[in-house]
């Protein structure tokens, strides 16, 4: 490290990696129930996690929650983004995941044919 | 790359090693990987959370699920509720003392809800041995700061500016003891850090060296900028060995980086910082003494003046400052003394790191406000006294400081509000006492520290302290005389007045002190030869009441045969045989026994 | 350098910055008790009985380590100074033995000045724990009682600031910390020089010279022994202050006088074997120097010196030159030459001498000083022992009238006398090689060049036509700058003398205390006034020296001189 600029540089490419630990951004919820689990809420998760990665989005969240009660629906995936109502979209496939983060994640507009649900942000 | 959608932070801390999280986080490491979860999910093992009591913690992000007392065998329940399906273990998280309910958040729990955390704001939250995790919150910035954009003289201004005091126990004001060193002209100056932290009780000094030691670094770098030091030392006892390992690593790491070493951030500066271990000699943490000891001598402190500033660590202008002191620097050059002026009081700036221990339900490190009255510490933060007790005092300051009662509950803490009360912040260690608890007992606890971690150099401390524990022995042991509290008194004031250092000068204090708030408990145990606590071992007696069935159990169990009795008749005990043990009380099955 | 104007006690003081509360006190003839502070040695503010009351001091201060400063207001005779110090000494008091009257340093001790001084008439924490400590008297020159022990650390200053030795330093804490050589050796077993420095500057009877004085009375009160006595050179300028004389008197003759009313058979003077260890020590040198010896060559008469260097540096043992010192050489010349001449059987006879030094007890013990086929010296006191035989014999001692040696070993040059000090050696021996090398009486016998009180001091002197160069060294810590100079190749001197106290033996670890500097001073000056007082002031114009080689040694360097008058050195292990 030569200079303070080469820490700010080390310090922006290394900060990603603890956003975690704050509240930042946009989250992404999905739900693993069992009846989530059993619609392939696992193999959601691993295409979200890629699709992210592949995007470098690092600023996302991606969290689990418990069953809501809409099983008929799983598998279920909220979008959350700060300030916007939570979004929830209901029966996700892997395919899907790549056209909920381009639209709705990167740029902010709701898929709407695959919502179930909103809740207005208080 | 995987995207990482969770960390999972294991304590690893002394405290919470040494309750088992280096198990823990083995387990983490299997099940994550049983679940697939590896790529996913970091493990992160932290520093202190200063949560001591309730350790092994465990922490889960992004929600901040906060874990406590967790074992190895809970480890497959978290990665298969909480990470795979993501539902909180309900059964391991924190419950609040006093209402029992159930805290999931991390930053809920009352215990941290009034802290206010600058030096320890690290702590537990980045990983101590990665310089990166470090640098990706801010560290190493203040450094660079100083470095590129200010003058030493901007430095040290600053540092006054904010108010900023020795947080090692004295509480001189860090800015002007730097001025003094700067001063100085020498072509060699020194910067020590005393991490000799020996108050019973205290760790706050350990927790940040094993939680957060780059920022040890970067402010011990900054003092070396502002004074005209190249060289520094962190004097650490060697009992803190996982605190030595993590600043070796720190160390290394940062000379790796370029952030020790020469031409830091290419201005020119250079600093190097050398560890030097203790042995653990009380005396060794009073500056004088320290420097003794790096130098070779036995540790035994000298007059000053000469202060370190002018003739220090081998006659060398060298300014000393304690571990919780230097973790205070890069926050006050990043956000500017005024930030750092907004907390705390008016002659007492910041936050102080406390240690609570003793009769408290909280037990841990607790970062407040200056101010702060001690109430909130031991009621808010603290979550009350164990067992329904009734609150009796709480000793601050360690050996050096006092004993205040109830009625200084609400006294705000800080420096010049504790000197007044009789008491000193020392190094924030608080101990809280219960109703069980005989403040003579207390005194005489604190003056055997003293006694046996004293020099030996000057006449009042080693032979001083060693009368006032013979008479406040005598006085535990029903063996007081009239005229026992004045002499104890009279040689308080004069140990004061004269000892040499200032481990001999506030030795003094635990008697002063309980002297001044529970004159009568010693009144009573001179008096009526009766221990008011029921603490005093030798002024008890064991009786055996009317519930005695005569089962003869406790003479069996007498180690002295002074139980006499037949055979379901009342037993009796002789009073000049009784070792007072308490075998008998113990075994009987009918609680006939009282002692009293 | 700047004057700091101050009060204390409302008197206005002025003291150069830098000065300690306790100096500008002193200079202004305000007395304030001290018992850790010693004039020669590094303060240490540790005692805490010299604490006054000073604008800008916390609490009270340490007058002895506190600088003054401008305007400062001291007082040293408060309630609250009072009772701080009487405190300090009730502690330390309760902690002491309490058998003061039939203590060796009764009247001498400063722990029992001070408590008298300032009315300690209680100790109101009596009944607690006492120190307890077994006895040290591991050799022959001092004993160590820890019980007396006020750990005001002033014999480890000593040893190791002025002596370099180190053999002294605190150990364990608080209430049981002690002041012990390594190990908790005995100084018998310790790497000890001996030199006794630590017993000049103990304030009590912790470290005291190992008391022979019994032995003394033992043989004067026996009719079959022969007692003798030898009385070293700086012992007359000392023993006055021993019997309330000034420093610096000059005392030979009511010294001979009062040994004679002791008992002793015959008085002697060990200026006269100083002449004789100028005799062979100067040949010694001469041969060296002409047949290419080991140089420089370094006298050995100091026994504390040659412990040094025996334990320390046994590779240099051949430098140091094998004439005995002039106590040995008394010794064994007195069994044999005076015991012929006076027709006495050698066995009966006790030889006594009077040393500034304790280390000279340990010397007459070396088993290599028996060459008269005896024990040549028997028993050993020092200066300070001398004084209490006088006193307890009642003798009126400034009212003696004085007295003269006796023959044939009581006459000394103005060469032997100055044996006593510093350089004293040196110049004597000078003035005998000048005079041996230039076949004739020169007129020169002063030699300032090596004078003076500098830890060590060097001169080139042309001794007809030759180049000498030469240094002079006083305090082992000197000695042992000198020793490692030599080992370094960088010490091109052909002669050097070393003794091993401050001052020489006017210095010595046997002389009256208390001492400092201008004690030294009135000794020396005293000594070089009999110097100059003397008809003959060479060595080699002693006219019994003449008699003495004449009569019975044959030459300087001869056989018999060999046999009786030089010695052997070996490396000392412990």
């Amino acid at each position: 490290m030569k200079s303070l600029a080469d820490l700010h540089a080390l310090r922006d490419k290394l900060k990603s990696d603890l956003k975690l630990r704050k509240e930042s951004g946009t989250k992404i919820i999905i739900g693993m129930g069992t009846c989530g689990i059993a619609a392939g809420a696992r193999e959601v998760m691993a295409a979200v996690l890629d699709e992210l990665a592949r995007r470098h989005l690092t600023d996302v969240q991606v969290q689990q929650t418990g069953c809501i009660g809409m099983c008929d629906k799983e598998v279920l995936l909220d979008v959350l983004r700060p300030g916007e109502a939570r979004i929830t979209y209901g029966n996700v496939k892997p395919e899907d995941v790549s056209k909920i983060i381009a639209n709705h994640v990167v740029n902010g507009n709701i898929v709407e044919e695959m919502v179930v649900g909103k809740i207005e942000n208080k | 790359m995987q995207h990482i959608r969770a960390h999972v932070l294991v304590c690893g801390g002394t405290a919470c090693k040494s309750s088992g999280s280096q198990k823990v986080r083995d387990a983490f490491a299997r099940y994550l990987e049983e679940y697939k979860l590896q790529d996913e999910v970091m493990l992160v093992e932290t520093g202190c959370h200063g949560f001591c009591e309730h350790g092994p913690l465990v922490i889960v992000y992004p929600e901040g699920t906060f874990y406590c007392r967790v074992t190895a065998d809970d480890v497959k329940e978290i990665v298969e509720q909480h990470l795979y399906k993501g539902r909180i273990v309900e059964r391991l998280l924190y419950r609040e003392p006093l209402t029992q309910e159930q805290v999931p958040n991390y930053d809920e729990i009352g215990f941290y809800k009034k802290q206010h955390r600058i030096v320890l704001a690290n702590c537990g939250e980045i990983d101590p041995e990665n310089v990166g995790e470090y640098i990706a919150v801010g560290g190493y910035e203040a450094l660079g700061k100083a470095l590129t954009q200010m003058s030493p003289e901007q430095v040290v201004e600053e540092v006054k500016k904010s108010g900023l005091r020795g947080r090692g126990g004295g509480g001189f004001p860090t800015g002007l003891k730097w001025q003094f060193a700067k001063a100085s002209v020498s072509d060699k100056k020194y910067v020590i850090c005393n991490a000799d932290e020996g108050d019973p009780g205290a760790f706050m000094d350990r927790s940040v060296l094993e939680g957060d030691p780059h920022r040890v670094l970067e402010g011990m770098a900054i003092c070396g900028y502002a004074i005209g030091a190249d060289e520094g030392y962190i004097y650490v006892r060697a009992e803190y060995p996982l605190a030595i390992k993590r600043l070796r690593v720190a160390i290394a790491q940062a000379e790796e980086a370029g952030l020790l070493g020469r031409n830091i951030f290419g201005s020119g500066f250079d600093f190097t910082i050398h560890i030097k271990e203790g042995a653990g000699a009380f005396v060794c943490g009073e500056e004088t003494a320290l420097m003794a000891s790096i130098e070779g001598k036995r540790g035994m402190p000298r007059p000053r003046p000469p202060f370190p500033a002018v003739s220090g660590l081998w006659g060398k202008p060298t300014n000393i400052n304690n571990v919780e002191t230097f973790a205070n620097v890069a926050q006050i050059i990043n956000n500017g003394a005024e930030w750092y002026s907004r907390f705390g009081t008016e002659k007492s700036k910041g936050t102080k790191v406390f240690a609570l221990t003793g009769k408290i339900n909280n037990t841990g490190l607790a970062e407040v406000p200056m101010g702060i009255t001690m109430r909130e510490i031991i009621y808010d933060i603290g979550g009350g006294i164990t067992n329904g007790k009734k609150f009796k005092a709480v000793q601050i300051g360690g050996p050096s400081g006092g004993c205040l009662p109830e009625s200084m509950l609400d006294l705000p803490v800080d420096y010049d509000s504790l000197i007044a009360a009789g008491a000193m912040m020392g190094s924030g260690g608080l101990v809280v006492m219960d109703e069980d608890t005989c403040m003579v007992d207390v005194a005489k606890f604190f003056l055997t520290f003293t006694q046996s971690e004293s020099c030996g150099k000057c006449t009042p401390c080693r032979e001083g302290t060693k009368r006032m524990l013979e008479i406040l022995t005598r006085i535990t042991e029903g063996e007081g005389r009239e005229g026992d509290i004045e002499l104890l008194e009279s040689l308080a004031e004069n140990i004061k007045a004269t000892a040499l250092c200032g481990l001999g000068q506030s030795a003094p204090n635990p008697v002063l002190s309980t002297l001044r708030y529970f004159r009568h408990e010693y009144e009573e145990h001179i008096k009526n030869k009766r221990c008011p606590a029921g603490a005093c071992e030798k002024m008890l007696s064991y009786i055996i009441g009317d519930d005695c069935k005569g089962c003869t159990k406790c003479a069996r169990n007498c180690p002295v045969q002074a139980i006499s009795g037949a055979v379901k008749q009342k037993h009796v005990i002789d009073q000049s045989k009784c070792i007072k043990c308490g075998a008998c009380m113990a075994g009987c099955p009918f609680k006939a026994i009282t002692k009293g | 350098m700047t004057t700091i104007n101050l009060t204390i006690n409302g008197q206005p003081v002025q003291a150069p910055a830098g000065t300690s509360i306790l100096e500008a006190a002193r200079q202004a003839g305000i007395y304030i008790p001290t018992l850790c502070y010693h004039p020669e040695l590094r303060p240490e503010g540790a005692c805490r009985l010299c604490m006054v009351e000073a604008s800008g001091s916390r609490g009270l201060a340490a007058a002895c380590v506190y600088p003054v400063a401008e305007g400062m207001v001291v007082k040293t005779n408060t309630a609250k100074v009072r009772e701080a110090r009487r405190t300090v000494v009730e502690l330390l008091l309760t902690n002491h033995p309490k058998d003061c009257l039939c203590c060796q340093k009764s009247g001498d001790c400063e722990l029992q000045k001070i408590a008298a001084d300032l009315g300690v008439r209680k100790l109101r924490f009596e009944g607690g724990e006492k120190k307890s400590h077994a006895i040290d008297d591991s050799n022959p020159s001092l004993v160590r009682d820890q019980e007396k022990c006020v750990l005001c650390g002033r014999c480890i200053r000593m040893c190791r600031d002025v002596q370099g030795m180190d053999v002294y330093s605190f150990a364990r804490r608080g209430f049981n910390t002690i002041v012990t050589p390594a190990f908790g050796l005995g100084l018998g077993q310790a790497a000890c020089s001996l030199c006794g420095q630590c017993s000049t500057v103990c304030p009590t009877a912790a470290i005291v010279e190992k008391d022979d004085t019994d032995k003394v009375w033992d043989a004067l009160s026996d009719p079959d022994k022969f007692v003798i006595v030898q009385t070293a050179p700086s012992v007359r300028v000392a023993l006055g202050e021993e019997l309330a004389l000034p420093s610096g008197s000059v005392v030979t003759g009511k010294m001979v006088a009062a040994l004679k009313q002791l008992g002793f058979d015959k008085v002697f003077d060990t200026d006269f074997s100083a002449d004789l260890t100028i005799m062979e020590e100067g040949h010694e040198f001469l041969h060296r120097l002409q047949n290419g010896g080991v140089l420089p060559m370094i006298t050995s008469c100091s026994p504390g010196w040659v412990n040094m260097i025996e334990l320390k540096y046994p590779e240099l043992l051949p430098h140091l030159s094998t004439a005995k010192s002039p106590q040995g050489m008394f010794g064994a010349i007195a069994k044999t030459y005076f015991a012929q001449k006076a027709g006495i059987d050698p066995a009966k006879i006790v030889s006594v001498s009077v040393m500034p030094c304790t280390a000279k007890k340990a010397e007459a013990a070396r088993p290599q000083l028996c060459d008269s086929g005896y024990r040549d010296v028997d028993i050993v006191i020092t200066t300070r022992e001398l004084g209490r035989m006088i006193r307890s014999a009642g003798i009126d001692f400034a009212a003696l009238a004085e007295a003269d040696f006796d023959s044939p070993l009581g006459y000394g040059t103005g060469a032997g006398v100055i044996f006593g000090t510093t350089g004293g050696v040196m110049e004597a021996a000078l003035r005998t090689v000048a005079d041996v090398v230039a076949g004739q009486s020169l007129p020169k016998v002063e030699y300032h060049e090596v004078r003076g009180m500098e830890e060590t001091r060097e001169a080139t002197l042309n001794i007809v036509g030759t180049e000498v160069k030469i240094a002079v060294v006083h305090t082992l810590a000197a000695a042992k700058k000198m020793l490692e100079r030599i080992k370094a190749g960088e010490a091109d001197y052909h002669f050097i003398e070393v003794m091993a106290c401050p001052g020489g033996c006017i210095g010595g670890g046997g002389q009256p205390v208390p001492v400092d500097a201008s004690v030294r001073r009135l000794r020396r000056e005293a000594l070089f006034g009999c110097d100059e007082a003397s008809i003959i002031r060479k060595s080699h114009e002693n006219p019994d020296i003449i008699a003495l080689y004449k009569e019975f040694l044959g030459e300087p360097l001869g056989e018999k001189a060999h046999h009786l008058l030089h010695t052997t050195y070996q490396a000392q292990r412990r």
